[in-house]
């Protein structure tokens, strides 16, 4: 059982939670992930990335889009409730050293993970470049942290409400164009994004490091579930990432495989709105 | 094998025992072997097609007194030697044949430590069962004296009369030794180094105990709750288990030794990665792991789909490759989970087949289609990456290989399309790599199973290892005896 210490909505769908997890923040490291379940009868399994750890505290931080049923039903619970299974630190931690020049690429809640990815490359010595980019102004997110740790700080928007109005694969071409040319890139954000951030940079040849997150039940190598295709082999993100060489991951076949259970999470989804509809019209009654 | 129902067998044993215990002279060998096999009450195979209970319902005390007195007691006891935890099985069957149910539970618990799951999923057939007289005799090795059956029946009597005594624990040693995994391996170490006095902690990386017990072999065949009352019993000893913790990533091995006080460590983390057969497809939407398939049904219990958040997928038809116990599980599964059509393609014949006679029995009663000597080439999709069909291609028998079993050979131009939209890959399993990529020293072979010394002791000092992740996938009770040996060593090691 895991205490929610601290909850805060960053925007509409963007929940940040701090819960407690004392093991897990201890020895987490940066790119790391955990999987949790709000309910071990029923509940179902899902991955989520560690924004932060505060070990003294005995907590991690997890910041999380709502997309699907668990991650509805996560934003629901309020400070001093408990989710019933946190598992992790899982997966192999970033390699951080230093490279040089590191450009960050994070989009949307892809900021998140790529945080303590950020400032492990900072405290390594790198120079550090942060392009970020979101829909629109309220779903960026971790925007002064950022600022805060970069050397330089590109922010895009798909609207232009904040930052240049752009995709951030356009900056990140810019950035590989200087000379000298970074000497590695990560990208952390939705699958489209980084199949073309790793696109961008290829021509460049310059080195890059996605974190996937795939669908997933054991975590530890168990089921296969989460299996990629990253140079025509058979990888699992579980145990073999969650970071891979973009330019080697199979991109379409993991966006295939991400959708496997569209039809039925779309349902499960529609009836989780239903409810709390149903709920919040209830409430207002009484 | 014709599905009779549970009343008709029920009835003929009461006047079978019945004779039996008119009569004043003890029976003769050749009255014994006169006595029909007492086949198993079972689902109707309409029924459980439709529904996740047990299939086998387990015998009447009239079939197992019935059944043991088929056993002719050999004094050489050959059924002994093929026992991988060497019960005294003419000893237990003697008392089942008396009535005497609570002595048979007895003997058998002297070695055993878990009868109610061994006497379900123990292959028999290839073990105590190979060798019995009986079956010898009547020259077929299914007329052997169902050894199991009788082991399932009085170990479920003990549990449902509240029988079973709580084991004497000796006074606390103030050691502690750390479990990893929770599975048949760990569960045997857990109550053999707790009986000692010593402190005992399980580590289980799922969110409820039991290893494949709960996460591979379905509620079919295995209810979840005979393994949970093992697990109840081993917290009622007084063992701690610590759920979501994988050791390798939450706590480093050495760290419980040298940080947290551990005094020994016993691996029992079973072969927890699965096989694929690496061909053209196998990452379509729509191919899995039997693991895969198998863990959303069970432990997530994706079957029970009003309830569950997990999914599984919706399937029509199912191609599942493989022979074993875990293939059969799958199909098994997925004809229980509505599939109109589900095949089972494997490239041998139904004699070289691993999985238990029992299994491919109930498999076919369900109608689960067998394809024998083809195997899968490639699989095919369309375009948003979905299964809509199989290649396969025939194989004929050559020459044995150094298993002993007829080499399949490929058939030239034989390739054929199968129409499926799932594939569930059940071809077995490596192990699980995560402890020994994080534990410095820790030695493996070549496939990745840890090497023990023939007490169970890994290339690490205090350091002991047992079950699949030793073996490679292999048995319920295979996995209980190498625990008993390691928590012998582990027990011998502590009282240095």
């Amino acid at each position: 059982m895991n205490k929610v210490l601290a909850r805060e909505q960053l925007s509409a769908d963007v929940v940040m939670m701090r819960v407690e997890a004392p093991l897990i923040a201890r020895e987490r490291r940066p790119g790391q992930f955990i999987i949790l379940q709000l309910n071990n009868e029923f509940g179902e399994r899902i991955p989520l990335t560690i924004a932060d750890a505060d070990p003294v505290e005995g907590s991690i931080t997890l910041i999380f889009q709502t997309v699907g049923l668990t991650t509805h039903k996560l934003a629901d619970k309020r400070v001093g409730e408990f989710i019933e299974s946190v598992l992790g630190p899982l997966g192999q931690p970033t390699h951080i050293e230093k490279f040089g020049t590191v450009v960050c690429v994070g989009g949307g809640i892809g900021v998140a993970p790529l945080h303590p990815i950020a400032k492990g490359m900072k405290e390594a010595g790198n120079k550090l470049i942060v392009i970020m980019g979101a829909r629109t102004k309220e779903l960026l997110v971790l925007e002064d942290q950022m600022r805060n740790l970069a050397d330089e700080l590109i922010i895009c928007t798909d609207d232009g409400s904040v930052g240049r109005k752009c995709l951030v694969t356009e900056p990140l071409k810019e950035v590989c164009g200087r000379r000298p040319k970074p000497d590695l890139a990560v990208a952390i954000g939705p699958p489209i994004m980084m199949k073309f951030c790793a696109e961008a940079t290829r021509p460049f040849a310059v080195p890059t490091v996605v974190s996937l997150n795939t669908i997933m039940i054991d975590g530890t190598g168990m089921c296969g579930g989460c299996r990629v295709t990253v140079g025509g082999h058979t990888k699992f993100v579980c145990v073999d990432g969650p970071e891979f060489d973009g330019h080697q991951v199979d991109f379409d076949n993991m966006m295939k495989r991400l959708r496997a259970y569209k039809p039925h999470e779309d349902k499960a989804h529609h009836q989780c709105h239903l409810e709390s509809e149903i709920e919040l019209k209830e409430k207002k009654q009484l | 094998m014709s599905h009779s129902s549970p009343d008709i067998l029920m009835d003929a044993a009461r006047r079978d025992l019945d004779a039996v215990i008119k009569r004043d002279k003890p029976l003769t060998p050749k009255e014994r072997l006169a006595i029909p096999c007492q086949e198993m009450p079972a689902q109707d195979p309409a029924v459980r097609r439709g529904n996740m209970q047990e299939v086998a319902l387990g015998y009447s005390p009239e079939q197992a007194r019935l059944e043991s007195m088929r056993c002719l007691q050999c004094k050489n006891a050959p059924c002994v030697a093929g026992c991988p935890v060497g019960i005294d099985i003419p000893g237990f069957l003697k008392a089942a044949a008396e009535g005497d149910f609570q002595s048979a539970i007895e003997v058998i618990k002297r070695n055993s430590l878990l009868p109610a799951v061994c006497g379900r999923v123990c292959p028999q057939e290839v073990q105590c069962q190979e060798h019995c007289t009986v079956g010898k005799a009547l020259k077929d090795v299914n007329r052997a004296v169902s050894i199991g059956r009788v082991e399932r029946f009085v170990a479920d009597l003990e549990r449902e009369r509240g029988a079973a005594q709580a084991p004497v624990i000796h006074p606390e040693t103030g050691k502690k030794v750390a479990v990893i995994g929770s599975g048949p391996a760990s569960i045997t170490v857990a109550a053999d180094v707790r009986r000692e006095g010593h402190k005992v902690v399980i580590f289980e990386a799922f969110h409820k105990p039991g290893g494949v017990m709960v996460y591979g072999i379905p509620e079919f065949r295995l209810p979840k709750r005979i393994v949970q009352e093992e697990i109840d019993a081993l917290t009622a000893m007084g063992v701690e288990l610590h759920t979501n913790f994988v050791v390798g990533r939450t706590r480093r091995l050495k760290d419980l030794m040298e940080k947290d006080g551990f005094d020994a460590v016993f691996i029992g983390t079973g072969a927890g990665l699965p096989k694929f057969m690496g061909i053209e497809g196998e990452n379509l939407v729509g191919v899995f792991s039997a693991n895969e398939y198998l863990t959303r049904s069970n432990l997530m219990r994706a079957y029970d789909a009003a309830r569950a958040d997990t999914p599984i997928y919706r399937s029509r038809k199912v191609a599942v490759l493989g022979g074993g116990n875990v293939a059969m599980d799958a199909a098994r599964t997925a004809v229980r989970l509505g599939a109109a059509e589900v095949y089972l393609v494997y490239r041998r014949t139904e004699v070289e087949m691993p999985a238990r006679v029992e299994e491919i029995a109930h498999a076919k009663e369900e109608g689960v289609i067998f394809h024998y000597l083809e195997n899968a080439r490639r699989i095919c999709g369309d375009d948003q990456g979905c299964v809509t069909s199989l290649e396969c291609v025939r194989y004929e028998l050559g020459e044995p290989d150094a298993s002993g079993r007829r080499r399949p050979v490929e058939i030239k131009g034989s390739e054929f399309m199968m129409e499926v939209d799932t594939v569930i890959v059940a071809i077995g399993n490596d192990s699980n790599p995560l402890i020994p990529r994080t534990t410095d020293g820790l030695k493996i072979t070549k496939w990745g199973n840890i090497i023990v010394d023939e007490t169970g002791k890994t290339s690490l000092d205090r350091v002991f290892a047992g079950g699949d992740i030793v073996l490679g996938a292999a048995t319920v009770i295979l996995a209980m005896g190498e625990g008993r040996r390691a928590a012998a060593s582990i027990n011998a090691k502590l009282r240095e």
